[in-house]
């Protein structure tokens, strides 16, 4: 078919004058065309068919708007349709609500129509949400709330009970879409200002009654998502028995082999996601219907015989095989995110951590992430770090997942590293052996502040108990200047971060010694500015309690003892209202006035003209058992 | 050592089927497995006090088991199974087990086991045993080993078993989350199987060994747990997982191949639905299908009218002139056929009571066709005196006689007596062409002898009747028929029922002032009676003949007695055998008259339709009993609408 011809049945559709017996078959015709090949679809839309059947569907005529609409609808849930192309108009959306009422047909399509329309609020990655990224906005308010505020939840609920089941089930899929991840949209579907009522039932129950299981499949899952999106907006409380002993079992009925490859992924990524955060959920879905063995299953694809018997279904296999694994990955991650036990009965699941070893260097990114994820969940575990991590080597393929990835995965895979640099982890050493400390430094620099953040935490990990070699090449490699890029960073979790590394950093007198030889004046310079500048509670005791490893050192105690100003700032410290900054700097003290150590006589006497002793006096009497405690140790160095 | 005080409870299944409990119980159960034939093959509701081992002992109902063993080792094991086994007729079948308490050391099994698996061990240890453990939370499957199954339980833990007798796998509940499938080869009858004699072997085997009972076993002191059998309502959705099965049995049935031979299919189904049409002598509405499909009726057109006049003659209670018209279109018909005659007539005899017999009719004032469409009440006048001078003791009920109006309060009791007997509304619906005489008969009449014991009727009944008595000695009949049970309070419950009909039936309104409707014995008439007694003279004289010629039959006998006790009573149509007088009893009559004439022309006595039925109903009933679960799931009630 040439553009000219598809020119001309838009021509005769548009025109007024003709009949609209003709109009509707041109429509017809527009829609058939638009089944075919997405080029098809490309040139319809290069002819702006969607402007002219928008405005065929002011017409009078019913037959006319529903060819108008099952070509729009058809032309919509096109892939390479753009959504937007319905939001230019802001009437067009008020009057698709309109004809919402005239037919199921109109019903059928105009649903259909909005839930392939409904871009989502935010940025997401296969519905996960729970690492600490921005959202990334777009401009103006998004599809969902634009249909939301159209009254789309009120118009479209009715539906869910209509005697045709495309309607039923167009409705319902349009509220999955509608509710994903919207807290706004959740919240009225559950009870809002103005209870939704549906035959006299709320929202949930209908949605309940769609989960029973002689329903078919596609309405058990599509009803699963919108109690789903509802739970984890926090307008169903987790622990709900819709949620616990409906939507729950229902998801993991979708995983079972029974199911079609599509079912057992969407089923198994919205059971991660349903689960995600709460622990009790996780805890039933492990041992419901041997849901770990069952997932177990999703790696087996392309089997073997399929390979054999049949061509087309290795093919369809094959299409599959990716998103299968990548959503048992994430199911597991999700699975094994709290719970010791789970991750125990994860790990022993036959081939597991080959598993994750192979998905880490697969090529789909989507594989490789939700292996991350499930290597991160996995590596909360003490044991599990020192015993199955350990034997599979998992630290390589990470170091290589780490190169060049996207973002996306570079935040998983980071993290997973921190758990993996902790000191009692055998892998530690060969990581850092690989070059991580340089990997982890350029982490610090990057835009992302996920990336930040598990940049410098890995680093604080690594410092920890660290000999002197890698405490050097760790403040070699960040350099004194991104040091103090990091402390003034806006994000107070980076610098948390980093005021633990400095921490880390300066252990052991001789480390400390060293490190302030060099890098003293830097130090007592952003000690200084964070006492002095607005910060947290614990801001200020981590950096009290850096002050307190200072004063430890043999040489480095004078950097204190030499500084006024910050000696004026212990004292107040000292005599602050919150005991945790108290005991912080009586450690600084305790530190300064330590008699065995050379130089203590005069250290006490220049703390005694401070008035230090009267404030000790004052706090040996304090109810703090600590505070109280930690007073008298310093005045007995007094004594001695 | 048998637990003596439990023991006395046993056995309660219909006994205590009185209680609320029991009787929710019996709900539940009756919901849940409706396919089961609970006198065939009653269901498991307790606990059986006799089939256990010593240690353990039984409460609540024979619902509560605790140990009361030493419970050293293993050898202190001890189940005890339920009353009844499994049948398979539930298709999927479900309990509960409440974990009271863990006791010592928690050694708890939940499960399955046939009768005579040793009961000094936990389920799932033995041969046709299997069971689900709380320690370790693995399951037993016939076997000393057990396997890595679900999560452990204790204390407060509800623990379901599920036995799905269709694909003859048990998956537990922990809480009410499904754990999974715990056995999938349970020795239950095996899937269909193309090879005959294998299929019936494992029948065999399953009707004599693998019957599996409710199990549990306990073995530490301390350990205490209940059953729920369907007492309470289950933690787990039970009835949910079985909407699933049966859609999945209902969509096979849906898919089932017919492959090439649909064309065959769609033949035999218009023949199917033309040979029951033509059966029941829908005349025109047989040819128009026949017209439309294309095929052709086997039997001629005036054969089916024939029969169809026939039926409906039968059908108004008109059956002295079906007697007739079949003798003269079917001649030798009825002498080769004595019992169905003799059927016939006893209806005859049943209709002559009922006054609707064109013998007894005859003596009315309208002609007896006339009387198809309106049911007349002839003869008026002796109950019009009876009706006025008891205006009185009907009280506020009286002044409706004479309207259509009615209030509440009858509409109320009319509802009620249709409740009473067995409905005539229905029946009307059912056979059209039917007339409910009934309703010209008066309840009042019943009253006056209630009054006047002296009236000529009563006496005339009790004559009657003496005579029959006496001439037949070997009819027992119980003393306390012979009394006539006046019932006051039903006379005008049907007075009002009566109403409600005559306001249905009838569209002109004004004639019901001057035809107050009422039931009497042959429509009232002296002369309508004394045929009828001639009658059941001939009919008495019939039966002996009949018994002479091919010796007694305990039908006849029964059949003449039931309709020659119509007359005990002052009020047939309210007393207990006054169901005779419905016309939907009628129906079968009309269906073994119609039967036989189309067995004499050599056509089916059957239609095909009914006989798929018939064949399709007692497949289920003899899957249910040869142990094939999924015959709960595919009702032929569902499929009629």
């Amino acid at each position: 078919m040439e553009a000219s011809s598809f020119q001309r049945l838009l021509y005769l559709l548009q025109q007024e004058t003709s009949s609209t017996e003709l109009r509707t078959e041109c429509a017809v015709v527009l829609g058939s065309l638009a089944m075919g090949t997405e080029n098809n679809v490309k040139s319809l839309l290069d002819c702006h068919i969607i402007p002219a059947l928008l405005q065929g569907l002011l017409s009078p005529d019913l037959k006319f708007i529903e060819a108008c609409l099952r070509c729009l609808r058809t032309i919509f849930i096109s892939p390479v349709t753009p959504e937007d192309l319905l939001y230019t108009d802001a009437t067009v959306i008020s009057h698709l609500m309109a004809l919402l009422s005239r037919s199921r047909y109109t019903q059928e399509y105009i649903c259909q129509i909005f839930s392939h329309c409904c871009k989502l609020q935010h940025w997401h990655s296969c519905g996960f949400k729970s690492l600490p990224q921005p959202l990334l906005c777009a401009n103006g308010p998004d599809h969902q709330t634009i249909l939301f505020n159209h009254g789309a939840v009120q118009n479209i609920a009715h539906l869910l009970v209509s005697t045709s089941y495309k309607v039923r089930m167009q409705a319902l899929k349009c509220f999955s879409v509608l509710a994903f991840e919207n807290p706004q949209v959740s919240m009225t579907l559950v009870n809002g200002k103005h209870k939704v009522l549906v035959d006299g039932e709320l929202l949930p129950q209908i949605f309940v009654k769609m989960l029973q299981r002689d329903k078919p499949v596609e309405m058990q899952l599509t009803s699963a998502k919108c109690l789903t999106s509802m739970c984890r907006a926090g307008a169903i409380r987790t622990d709900d028995s819709c949620i616990v002993l409906k939507t729950l079992p229902c998801l993991v009925r979708m995983c079972s082999k029974e199911r079609l490859l599509e079912e057992r992924v969407e089923g198994a990524e919205t059971l991660a996601y349903l689960i995600e955060t709460d622990v009790e959920l996780q805890r039933i879905a492990s041992i419901t219907d041997h849901l770990i063995v069952m997932l177990a299953d999703y790696f087996k694809y392309p089997s073997s015989v399929s390979a054999i018997t049949d061509i087309k279904r290795l093919d369809h296999d094959l299409k599959h095989a990716h998103e299968l694994r990548q959503a048992a990955f994430k199911l597991y991650a999700s699975l094994g995110a709290n719970d010791e036990d789970i991750r125990k009965k994860i790990i022993e699941t036959e081939n597991m951590m080959d598993r994750i070893v192979n998905g880490l260097s697969e090529s789909s990114i989507k594989v490789r992430l939700a292996a991350v994820r499930c290597l991160h969940s996995l590596s909360r575990s003490v044991q599990q770090l020192r015993t199955s991590f350990q034997d599979h080597a998992v630290w390589k393929p990470l170091m290589k997942v780490l190169q060049n990835a996207p973002n996306e995965i570079l935040v998983v895979a980071s993290s997973t590293l921190c758990n993996l640099l902790l000191e009692f982890s055998p892998s530690k050493e060969p990581i850092l052996e690989s070059g991580a400390i340089e990997l982890l430094c350029s982490l610090t620099q990057s835009e992302n502040l996920a990336l930040r953040v598990n940049g410098i935490w890995a680093l604080m990990n690594v410092a920890f108990q660290a000999e002197q070699k890698i405490k050097s090449d760790i403040l070699r490699g960040l350099s004194t200047e991104q040091l103090f890029q990091l402390l003034s960073d806006s994000d107070v979790n980076v610098l948390m971060k980093t005021l633990g590394l400095l921490r880390n950093l300066l252990s052991t007198r001789p480390h400390i010694d060293h490190i302030m030889s060099t890098h003293g004046k830097q130090i007592m310079q952003a000690v200084t500015l964070i006492l002095e500048g607005e910060h947290n509670i614990e801001v200020k005791e981590q950096t009290l309690c850096i002050l307190a490893n200072i004063a430890d050192g043999t040489t480095a105690k004078e950097l204190i003892m030499t500084n006024d100003d910050i000696l004026q700032k212990i004292k107040y410290y000292m005599s602050h209202s919150n005991a945790k900054l108290q005991l912080a700097a009586m450690f600084c003290i305790s530190n300064l006035v330590w008699n065995e150590e050379e130089g203590s006589q005069e250290r006490q006497d220049k703390l005694r003209d401070m008035g230090i002793v009267d404030i000790l006096h004052k706090l040996s009497q304090s109810s703090d058992p600590n505070l109280c405690d930690k007073a008298k140790t310093a005045l007995q160095q007094y004594l001695a | 050592m048998a637990d003596a005080g439990a023991g006395s409870l046993h056995g309660g299944d219909s006994a205590l089927s009185c209680l609320p409990e029991e009787q929710e119980l019996s709900q539940r159960l009756r919901r849940l497995y409706p396919a089961v034939n609970q006198e065939e093959t009653p269901l498991p509701r307790s606990w059986s006090p006799k089939d256990k081992y010593n240690y353990i002992g039984l409460s609540q109902g024979n619902l509560r088991v605790h140990y009361k063993g030493h419970g050293k080792n293993h050898k202190d094991a001890a189940s005890v199974r339920a009353t009844h086994p499994i049948p398979a007729a539930c298709g999927i079948y479900y309990f509960e087990v409440k974990i009271v308490s863990k006791g010592r050391d928690g050694y708890m099994g939940i499960g399955l086991s046939a009768q005579g698996v040793n009961m000094n061990r936990l389920p799932g240890w033995d041969k046709h045993s299997y069971g689900y453990h709380g320690d370790d939370g693995h399951s037993f499957c016939s076997s000393g080993t057990g396997q890595p199954y679900g999560p452990t339980f204790t204390t407060g833990d509800v623990i379901g078993c599920c036995v799905n007798l269709i694909n003859n796998t048990c998956f537990y509940t922990k809480n009410g989350h499904s754990l999974g499938i715990a056995f999938t080869d349970l020795p239950l009858p095996a899937m269909i199987s193309n090879q005959f004699m294998e299929l019936l072997q494992e029948y065999i085997q399953h009707l004599f060994k693998s019957n599996l009972y409710p199990t549990v076993g306990l073995q530490t002191p301390g350990e205490i747990v209940d059953a729920n059998f369907g007492q309470q309502p289950f933690v787990f959705d039970i009835e949910d997982y079985m909407r699933e099965w049966r859609a999945k049995i209902q969509g096979t049935i849906k898919r089932f191949p017919i492959g090439d031979r649909l064309g065959e299919w769609q033949a035999m189904l218009q023949n199917m639905v033309s040979s029951y049409l033509v059966h029941h002598g829908y005349c025109s509405t047989a040819a128009a299908f026949a017209r439309i499909t294309d095929t052709t009726i086997q039997e001629e057109q005036t054969s089916i009218k024939n029969r169809q006049r026939i039926q409906k003659l039968v059908l108004a209670g008109r059956v002295g002139e079906a007697i007739e018209a079949t003798q003269q279109l079917y001649p030798g018909l009825l002498e080769h056929n004595p019992n169905l005659l003799f059927m016939l007539k006893c209806r005859q005899f049943v209709e002559m009571v009922n006054g609707t017999d064109s013998e007894v009719r005859c003596f009315s004032a309208r002609s007896p066709r006339s009387q198809d469409s309106y049911p007349g009440s002839p003869n008026l006048s002796p109950r019009r005196g009876s009706n006025n001078s008891h205006v009185h003791s009907t009280g506020a009920d009286s002044p409706t006689c004479s309207n259509g109006v009615l209030s509440t309060k009858i509409k109320q009791s009319c509802s009620k007596y249709q409740a009473l007997s067995s409905s005539s509304s229905s029946s009307s619906s059912s056979s059209p062409s039917s007339v409910n005489y009934s309703e010209s008969n008066s309840t009042d009449s019943t009253k006056s002898q209630q009054h006047s014991s002296t009236s000529n009727q009563e006496t005339r009944h009790l004559a009657f009747l003496s005579f029959f008595y006496l001439s037949d000695s070997e009819m027992e009949m119980e003393a306390e028929h012979y009394p006539n049970g006046v019932l006051e309070n039903s006379s005008t419950r049907i007075m009002n029922g009566t109403y409600k009909h005559e306001e249905i039936l009838q569209t002109d309104e004004s004639s019901m002032e001057d035809n107050c409707p009422q039931r009497q014995l042959c429509g009232g008439n002296h002369a309508a009676t004394e045929r009828m007694i001639q009658f059941g003279r001939e009919l008495q004289t019939l039966s002996e003949q009949l018994c002479r010629e091919y010796g007694k039959n305990t039908m006849h006998k029964k059949m003449l007695q039931d309709a020659f006790s119509l007359l005990a009573y002052s009020d047939p149509w309210n007393c207990p055998v006054g169901q005779q007088l419905d016309p939907i009893q009628r129906e079968p009559v009309c269906a073994a008259l119609n039967s036989a004439i189309l067995e004499s022309q050599n056509l089916p006595k059957q239609p095909p339709l009914m006989l798929a039925l018939g064949q399709a109903s007692e497949c289920l009933r003899l899957m249910a009993r040869v142990g094939l679960g999924s015959c709960s799931f595919a009702r032929v009630d569902d499929y009629l609408h």
